[in-house]
C-alpha cells in the first residue's frame, strides 16, 4: 500500500496509453468531446436535483414552495424540469451525437481506405494479418500514422472485443461475423488495448499494442514481416531450428520458410520483432522467453501451450533461434 | 381511532407455532417473511463473494484467488444478487404487503404462493450446490454468452446447474407474478378503484406483467442453450450455422425489462415512504402511476442498447439510442414528483426517509450515467468496462437496495410489531451511503482509464491501482453497514420499541390492522374513498361521523 503514491508518476504512462480521454485520433477525440459535454450537462442536472432535495429539508414546514407558489407551481416545476428540459436536452444530444460523432467514428465504407488489417481473436491472443501481403503477426499491430486503416475483426472461437481506447471505440469480434472499425492515429506512439468481452480464463491477459509508425518505418516493418524467416546464423541457433521443427512446437506454430506450419498458436516468423510475449503477458527478452518456454502454464494458466521438459542446452538453443527471428 | 387493541408482540406470528407450521404455511405474511429472510441470507452470501472479489482486485497482480475461482465468483455474485436477492425480495415484500394494502384476506392462490417460494429456495440451493459439482460453479458470467457457455468451452456441470437454477427461480417468479396480477385485479377492497390503488401496488402490478413477458422469454433462451449443451443442437454455434448474436438478442430482451423488474418496485417503495415522512400526500399520484406503466412499456423496446458493440446496423443503433433516452422522461417525472412531495411538507429524517431520499440522490447518478451509455458513440467506448459496473451498481444498489432498506425500516414494525433501532439505522445508512460512493464512483474512472470488466487481475500501477484500492475499501465500509443492519435485526427482536398498529400515521390500509396483523388480516375493511383511506377515516373520526 505504501508503494501506491510512489508508483503514481509511473502509472501516468501506464494509464495514459490505454485511456479513453487521451485521444490519439480524430475519432476518439470526438468521442471524448461527447463525454465532456455530457459530463457538464449531467453534472448541472445532478446539481439541480440535489439542491432541490436539500430545499425540501431546509425549507420544511413552509407554506410555500422554495420559489413561492403552491401546488400549481409544483406542477409547473415537475413538467418543466421532469419533461421539457430532458426532452430538449436529450433531443439536442441525440441529433448532435448522430450527426457529428457517429459520422466520425463509424466504420469506413468497404474499400474506402488505403489499407486494411485483419484481426482474428483467439483464446487468448490476437492474430493479425495484412491483406494483400504475406505478413502475419500476433498481438502487436503496426499501422502507418495519419492513414485511414480499416480493421476487419472476427473470432476463431468465442466472442472477444477489440478495444484500443486511445484510438477508437470497441468492436466485438464474433465468430461468423466481420466487424469493421477505423484506425487512424494522428500521432506516432504505442497504444495499449485489451480484450473487453469476457472470453474465459485468461481474459485478463489478452492485451495488445497498436504501434502507429511514421509511414517509412511502417513500410520497412511490413516488408520485413512479409518475408520468410531468416536462416539461423549461429550453430546454436541452427540446433534451435532443428529442435523447433522436431519437437511438438511446429505442430502449433508457423514459421514461414520452414516446415513449421501449425495454426493453433501465433505465427513466429518474426517473433524477435515483437516487444512482448503471450498477448503482453511477458516482455520479449531472452530470459523471459526462456521462462515462457519452460512453463507457460505458470504465466498464463489455461493457455494451449504446454510446458516442455528440455535440457538447458536445448532450451538455450531454442531461445537463440527464436531470438534471431528478426 | 382505536380500531383494534394490538396483541402482545411477544407472541408474534413469527414465534407462534411449531417449525413445521412454517413449512406448511400458505399465509401470505409468513411466505413473505420467508422470502425476505431467504433473500437476506443470499444477500449476505453474494456480498461476501463481492468482498472476496474486491480483495483480489485491491492491488495489481494480487493472488488472493486463482483466476478460475474469480470467474466463478463474479458469475455467482451477479446471478445471486439478481435472481436470488433483488427479484425475490420484492416478491417477498409484495407478498406481505399487497393483500394488506388492498384490504384482502390473502393472495388469490395461497397454495400457488407457497409453491413459488419453495421453487425459489430450491433454485438457490441448486445454484449454491453447483460449487461442489465436478468442475465447480458456472464461470461464464451472469449473462453466459455463447459460444463461451457452450459445451466446447465450458464442459463443467456447473453451467448446466446454473441453467437449472435459473429455470427454477424463473418458474417461481412467473407463478408469483400470475398470483399478484390475479390478486390485484380481483381482491381489492370495496371502493378501491385503480386510481385509488397504492403506488407500491401499481409498481408490483407492472413488475408482474414484465416478469410474465421477460422471464418466460428467458426460459426459452436458456432452454435452447441447454439443448445446445446437452442434445447436440447448435442454435448459438456459428461454426455449425447458428448465431451467437441471436442469444444476445434473446437474453437482453429479458435483461432490460429485468432491470425495471428490479427497479420499479423500489420506485413504488419510495412513492409510499416519501409522502409519509413528508407528512403530505404524494405529489402527482396519476403522473407516478402512469409513468410506472410507461417505463414498463419502454423497457421492452430498449434491449439492444446492451449490444451496441456487436456491430448492429447504424439505423438500429439510432432507434435503440432514442428509445433508451425516452425512458429518461418518465423517470424524470418520478424524481421531480418525489422532490415536490417533500416541498411544503414537514420532512422527518427517520432512517426510512434517509434511505428513501438517499435512494433518490444515488439512483439519479445511475440514471444520469445511463444517459451516457444510451449515447452509443460513447457506449462503444465504455461498454464492458468498469464504467458499466459503476452504472449498474448505482442503479441496483443505490436505487433498489437503498429503497429496500427504506422498506425494511418502514414496514418492519408492521411485520414484527417492533421498531428497528433508529440509532443503529442511521449508522447503517451512513455506512452504506459513504460505502457505495467510495466503491462505485471510482469505477467510472477505471472504465475511462481502460479497465475492462471481469478481469481477475491487472498489472497497471498508478491510477488503476489507486482507484481499485479505494473501491475495495468502500466495499468493506458497505459490509460494515450490512453488519450493523443484521445486529439491529437481531437486537430488536427482543428489545425493540413496540409499535402500535399505525406508528407512522400513514395512509394506506396495511396500517389499519394490528402489528403484526392476525392471520385473517382485517376484522373488517373500511370502504375506500380515495388513495389515502386511513386519512379519510381519521378526518371522518374528527368530524364525528364514524364511531370508533
Amino acid at each position: 500500500m505504501a508503494a501506491v503514491p510512489l508508483t503514481l508518476p509511473v502509472g501516468a504512462w501506464a494509464g495514459d496509453n490505454q485511456n479513453a480521454l487521451h485521444p490519439a485520433s480524430k475519432q476518439e477525440h470526438s468521442i471524448s468531446v461527447l463525454w465532456w459535454v455530457m459530463l457538464v450537462g449531467c453534472s448541472i442536472g445532478f446539481g439541480v436535483i440535489v439542491i432541490l432535495l436539500f430545499l425540501g429539508w431546509v425549507r420544511r414546514n413552509r407554506d410555500y414552495l422554495p420559489f413561492g407558489g403552491r401546488d400549481r407551481a409544483g406542477t409547473a416545476i415537475v413538467i418543466g424540469l421532469g419533461v421539457f428540459v430532458p426532452i430538449v436536452i436529450l433531443s439536442l444530444l441525440f441529433v448532435w451525437s448522430d450527426l457529428y460523432v457517429i459520422k466520425t467514428t463509424e466504420a469506413p465504407a468497404a474499400n474506402s481506405t488505403p489499407m486494411s488489417v485483419k484481426v482474428i481473436g483467439h483464446d487468448w491472443w490476437w492474430e493479425i494479418r495484412y491483406p494483400g501481403t504475406r505478413a502475419v503477426t500476433a498481438n502487436e499491430i503496426h499501422i502507418p500514422v495519419r492513414t485511414r486503416v480499416d480493421m476487419l475483426g472476427t473470432s476463431a472461437d468465442v466472442i472477444h472485443s477489440f478495444w484500443v481506447p486511445a484510438l477508437n471505440r470497441k468492436a466485438d469480434l464474433i465468430p461468423g461475423r466481420v466487424n469493421r472499425l477505423l484506425l487512424d492515429a494522428n500521432r506516432p506512439g504505442e497504444y495499449r488495448g485489451q480484450c473487453a468481452e469476457f472470453c474465459g480464463q485468461q481474459h485478463a491477459h489478452m492485451a495488445m499494442y497498436v504501434f502507429a509508425d511514421p509511414p517509412n518505418v511502417f513500410r520497412r516493418w511490413l516488408a520485413n514481416e512479409a518475408r520468410p524467416a531468416r536462416k539461423p546464423a549461429t550453430p546454436q541457433a541452427r540446433e534451435g531450428e532443428r529442435l523447433f521443427l522436431n519437437l511438438p512446437c511446429s505442430g502449433c506454430h508457423m514459421i514461414r520458410g520452414t516446415s513449421a506450419d501449425g495454426t493453433i498458436g501465433p505465427d513466429l516468423t518474426h517473433l524477435a520483432t515483437r516487444t512482448t510475449l503471450a498477448a503482453l503477458t511477458l516482455p520479449n527478452k531472452p530470459p523471459d522467453l526462456t521462462h515462457w518456454i519452460e512453463d507457460p502454464q505458470r504465466y498464463k494458466p489455461g493457455s494451449k501451450m504446454p510446458g516442455f521438459s528440455l535440457t538447458s542446452s536445448q532450451r538455450d538453443a531454442l531461445v537463440a533461434y527464436l531470438d534471431g527471428l528478426k | 381511532m382505536a380500531v383494534r387493541v394490538a396483541p402482545d408482540p411477544a407472541s408474534t406470528i413469527v414465534s407462534r407455532g411449531r417449525f413445521s407450521s412454517w413449512l406448511a404455511t400458505v399465509d401470505h405474511k409468513r411466505i413473505g417473511i420467508m422470502y425476505i429472510l431467504t433473500s437476506l441470507f443470499f444477500f449476505v452470501a453474494g456480498g461476501i463473494i463481492a468482498l472476496l472479489m474486491r480483495s483480489q482486485l485491491a492491488r495489481p497482480n494480487e493472488h488472493v484467488f486463482t483466476r478460475d475461482t474469480y470467474d466463478q465468483m463474479f458469475t455467482m455474485h451477479g446471478t445471486t444478487m439478481i435472481f436470488l436477492v433483488v427479484v425475490p425480495v420484492f416478491a417477498g415484500l409484495a407478498n406481505y404487503l399487497v393483500p394488506l394494502m388492498i384490504g384482502a384476506r390473502d393472495m388469490a392462490f395461497p397454495r400457488l404462493n407457497a409453491l413459488s417460494y419453495w421453487f425459489y429456495l430450491l433454485g438457490g440451493i441448486v445454484l449454491y450446490a453447483s460449487w461442489f459439482s465436478g468442475g465447480g460453479a458456472a464461470r461464464a458470467g451472469w449473462y453466459s454468452y455463447p459460444p463461451l457457455s457452450e459445451h466446447a468451452f465450458e464442459p463443467g456441470k456447473g453451467q448446466d446447474l446454473w441453467i437449472l437454477a435459473i429455470h427454477l427461480t424463473t418458474i417461481s417468479s412467473i407463478l408469483g407474478a400470475i398470483n399478484f396480477i390475479v390478486t390485484i385485479h380481483n381482491l381489492r377492497a370495496p371502493g378501491m378503484s385503480w386510481m385509488r390503488l397504492p403506488l407500491f401496488v401499481w409498481s408490483i402490478y407492472v413488475y408482474s406483467v414484465l416478469i410474465l413477458i421477460a422471464l418466460t422469454e428467458l426460459a426459452g433462451a436458456l432452454t435452447l442453450l441447454l439443448l445446445d449443451r446437452k442434445a447436440g443442437t447448435h442454435f448459438f454455434l456459428p461454426s455449425k450455422g447458428g448465431s451467437a448474436v441471436l442469444y444476445q438478442h434473446m437474453f437482453w430482451f429479458f435483461g432490460h425489462p429485468e432491470v425495471y423488474i428490479m427497479v420499479l418496485p423500489a420506485f413504488g417503495i419510495l412513492s409510499e415512504v416519501i409522502p409519509v415522512f413528508s407528512r403530505k400526500p404524494i405529489f402527482g399520484y396519476k403522473a407516478i402511476a402512469f409513468s410506472t406503466v410507461a417505463i414498463g412499456f419502454y423497457s421492452m423496446l430498449v434491449w439492444a442498447h446492451h449490444m451496441f458493440s456487436v456491430g448492429l446496423p447504424t439505423g438500429l443503433n439510432i432507434f435503440f439510442m432514442l428509445s433508451s433516452m425516452t425512458i429518461a422522461v418518465p423517470t424524470g417525472i418520478k424524481i421531480f414528483n418525489w422532490i415536490a412531495t417533500t416541498w411544503r411538507g414537514n420532512v422527518i429524517l427517520d432512517t426510512a426517509m434517509l434511505f428513501a431520499l438517499g435512494a433518490v440522490g444515488v439512483f439519479t447518478i445511475g440514471g444520469l450515467s445511463g444517459i451516457f451509455l444510451a449515447a452509443f458513440p460513447f457506449d462503444w467506448q465504455v461498454t464492458d468496462t468498469y464504467f458499466v459496473v459503476a452504472h449498474m451498481h448505482y442503479v441496483l444498489f443505490g436505487g433498489s437496495a437503498f429503497a429496500l432498506f427504506a422498506a425494511f425500516y418502514y414496514w418492519w414494525p408492521k411485520m414484527f410489531g417492533r421498531f428497528l433501532d433508529e440509532r443503529l439505522g442511521k449508522v447503517n445508512f451512513w455506512l452504506y451511503f459513504i460505502g457505495i460512493n467510495l466503491t462505485f464512483f471510482p469505477q467510472h474512472f477505471l472504465g475511462l482509464l481502460g479497465m475492462p470488466r471481469r478481469v481477475w487481475t491487472y498489472n497497471h500501477h498508478g491510477w488503476w491501482a489507486a482507484w481499485n484500492l479505494v473501491s475495495t475499501i468502500g466495499a468493506f465500509v458497505m459490509a460494515f453497514g450490512t453488519l450493523v443492519f443484521l445486529i439491529n435485526v437481531v437486537r430488536t427482536t427482543r428489545v425493540g420499541r413496540r409499535a402500535g398498529h399505525d406508528p407512522w400515521v400513514a395512509d394506506t390500509l396495511e396500517w389499519y390492522t394490528t402489528s403484526p396483523p392476525p392471520a385473517y388480516n382485517f376484522d373488517k375493511v373500511p370502504y375506500v374513498t380515495s388513495a389515502r383511506p386511513l386519512r379519510d377515516l381519521r378526518r371522518r373520526l374528527q368530524e364525528g361521523s364514524v364511531h370508533a
